[in-house]
């Protein structure tokens, strides 16, 4: 009895040791769909990595989650579904796109009376845009991170009325990365999706490739 | 003065022209002071390796602890390692990558092609499973940050008796089930939404998180660990793998000797009591019960099948492409209310209503087998649940029951017997 039972105890392990291992190994060798390596030494740029085998490309398999900005509507939920209270999605300056306009329609409310840069015609409800000015006639607008609430409005405001420099980012020395993004879950224009975390940035104006190798800090 | 005319003028324009992303209306200018242009910030994320530093503490820990349980049989050692594993999976690490919710990412792998799922995460699904596979749930003993956490509040702990444990124990099947449904078919992970415990590990999260929380932290005083039983849907995979484990935490570390003194000192209802008799049963009873079981599994099957395909429109009713179709299909009368943020991400987008229904459409073909298997996985269960009621199994001595057994080591300390006496 003793041994019939040890006998169906060890059939059973070796039957699940052997499922997992298939699960595992199938999940780390099977390539992902759509991509084929053509054996391109130049792996740091390779769009395949994330299929790549090969124990040095496992680290392209970590991803972490990007907002797109051509899909943003800036509807404004950036600001309060993340799970982290001051949201990791931020607004970020790609200042080469920038205009440096005077009346600038992501610093500025559209429907003031007067045009003046008091409090109560600024768009930002946190204040963390700062404007200073260069020369005539142009000022540089800096993006206060500690105090954005990644709201979006400036968003909204430079893609309607100026160069669209202005862009919401997700900021990931503040992200924790979260299996699921509750953000991405509530992002009504479907603008986040999981990347290869050597990618994190997608920002228009600028080129891909500087933004492929993050600052190593 | 000519330039801040022109881009009154261009404002003013601008306001006209409809919204559109990313247009050069104002050229880049030239600056004459020699102004340098300040480089957008990308700050990066966390280090990969940190990744493989997570995978690397957890093989300790379970190392470390299966060590612990098995041959220094101390209680102690397994508490302070939970201690360590709360402040570093926990508190350190904010509860993020757990072996709970690494399910979803494993199922989301299996049934999307373009998803490759990260080697720390599938590490951190597979090498619990295999500690399991060995040494018994040592994972669930001080392992997991949750467990831990709930090990800690375990003040009074009641029994709750065989059939309210039974009934209860179904939860966690069903929460697995729909936690793989909604993985598998990218619709969202459950787990990591309803998580108890993350809103602690962070110092920060939404109130019904926090109150979800206090409810499990609050009765854990007295149902002892009330997620891991009742809810984990990892612990359905442990339960299973460790019933067929090499070794496994025993109560006595020689023989029993039936002093009885162990006999209600797991806070989690998870000691056999003996069955004497080695027949407990006439021959023919057994065999009619087992015709029984044989009839009943079938039907449980199907009927569970039956029940998954006349629920899968409301069980798809939370993926973003069928609420998103269902808008566009009726809306509602109000503007208002029919102005979301979703019909206006639908209509900048330009995509034709058509593509929408047909997208809509194939999600609902694939949650219509997935919620048939579900059912009837979930049929299984329940028969498979009421033959282990039926069935009586010979077992002398007090033993842990090796599913349901966190390997917490608690009943090590009540038995009179010291090893090498």
């Amino acid at each position: 009895m003793q041994n019939r039972r040890k006998f169906i105890q060890t059939a059973f392990r070796g039957t699940l040791l052997t499922g997992v291992s298939l699960l595992g190994g199938f999940l780390i060798f099977r390539p992902v769909k759509g991509q084929f390596c053509g054996l391109d030494f130049n792996c740091e740029r390779c769009d395949k990595s994330q299929s790549c085998s090969l124990p040095e490309a496992a680290h392209f398999r970590q991803t972490v989650w990007q907002l797109d900005p051509s899909k943003c509507i800036q509807c404004g939920r950036c600001a309060t579904e993340c799970v982290m209270t001051l949201s990791a999605v931020k607004c970020t300056h790609v200042y080469a796109m920038c205009g440096y306009c005077d009346l600038c329609g992501g610093y500025l409310k559209p429907d003031t009376k007067t045009i003046s840069t008091a409090a109560e015609n600024q768009l930002c409800p946190t204040n963390a845009i700062k404007r200073k000015f260069i020369e005539e006639p142009f000022f540089e607008y800096e993006i206060v991170e500690a105090l954005c609430i990644g709201c979006g409005k400036c968003v909204k405001g430079c893609s309607a009325f100026g160069n669209g420099s202005l862009q919401l980012q997700v900021r990931h020395d503040r992200c924790v990365n979260c299996n699921q993004c509750s953000i991405a879950r509530n992002c009504p224009a479907g603008a986040f999706s999981r990347v290869p975390a050597s990618q994190p940035y997608l920002l228009k104006g600028i080129e891909q490739d500087s933004s492929s190798k993050p600052a190593k800090s | 003065m000519k330039q801040r005319i022109a881009s009154l003028i261009l404002f003013i324009f601008g306001v006209l022209t409809p919204y559109s992303y990313g247009i050069q209306r104002f050229p880049k200018p030239e600056f004459e002071t020699g102004y340098v242009q300040p480089q957008t910030s990308m700050p990066s994320a966390r280090l990969e390796f940190l990744a493989y530093l997570d995978v690397a503490v957890l093989v300790l820990a379970l190392s470390i602890v299966s060590w612990m349980v098995l041959k220094k049989r101390s209680r102690t050692g397994v508490f302070w390692i939970s201690m360590f594993s709360l402040a570093y999976f926990g508190f350190y690490r904010e509860g993020c990558v757990c072996s709970i919710g690494s399910i979803q990412n494993v199922s989301l792998a299996i049934f999307d092609l373009s998803y490759a799922i990260p080697i720390s995460v599938l590490a951190f699904f597979l090498i619990p499973l295999i500690y399991t596979l060995f040494f018994g749930r040592t994972f669930c003993a001080a392992v997991c940050p949750f467990g831990a956490m709930q090990d800690l509040v375990a003040f009074k702990p009641q029994p709750i008796g065989i059939r309210l444990n039974t009934i209860l124990g179904i939860l966690p099947y069903l929460y697995l089930g729909l936690s793989v449904l909604y993985a598998a078919t990218g619709t969202d992970f459950i787990i990591c939404r309803y998580d108890p415990f993350v809103g602690i590990f962070r110092l920060n999260a939404s109130f019904g998180m926090f109150v979800f929380a206090g409810i499990l932290l609050a009765s854990g005083v007295f149902i002892a660990r009330p997620y891991c039983r009742f809810l984990c849907p990892y612990g359905v995979i442990l339960n299973w793998f460790s019933r067929f484990s090499r070794r496994h935490m025993s109560i006595t570390p020689s023989n029993c000797i039936q002093c009885r003194l162990c006999e209600n000192s797991c806070p989690y209802d998870a000691i056999d009591i003996p069955v004497q008799s080695k027949d407990p049963e006439s021959k023919q009873a057994r065999v009619k019960k087992l015709i029984l079981i044989s009839l009943i599994m079938p039907l449980m099957i199907v009927a569970g099948a039956y029940a998954g395909l006349i629920l899968h429109e409301p069980l798809a009713g939370i993926h973003s492409k069928v609420k998103l179709a269902k808008q566009v299909l009726n809306p509602p009368k109000d503007t208002k209310l029919a102005d979301t943020f979703e019909m206006q991400a639908f209509k900048s987008s330009g995509k034709p209503q058509a593509q929408v229904y047909q997208e809509a459409l194939l999600v609902l073909n694939k949650y219509k087998q997935a919620s048939m298997i579900l059912g009837g996985f979930l049929g299984l269960v329940f028969s498979l649940l009421i033959a282990g009621r039926m069935l009586k199994k010979y077992n002398p001595d007090y033993t842990p029951n090796k599913g349901r057994c966190f390997s917490c080591g608690r009943c090590m300390d009540f038995c009179p017997i010291k090893p090498g006496s």
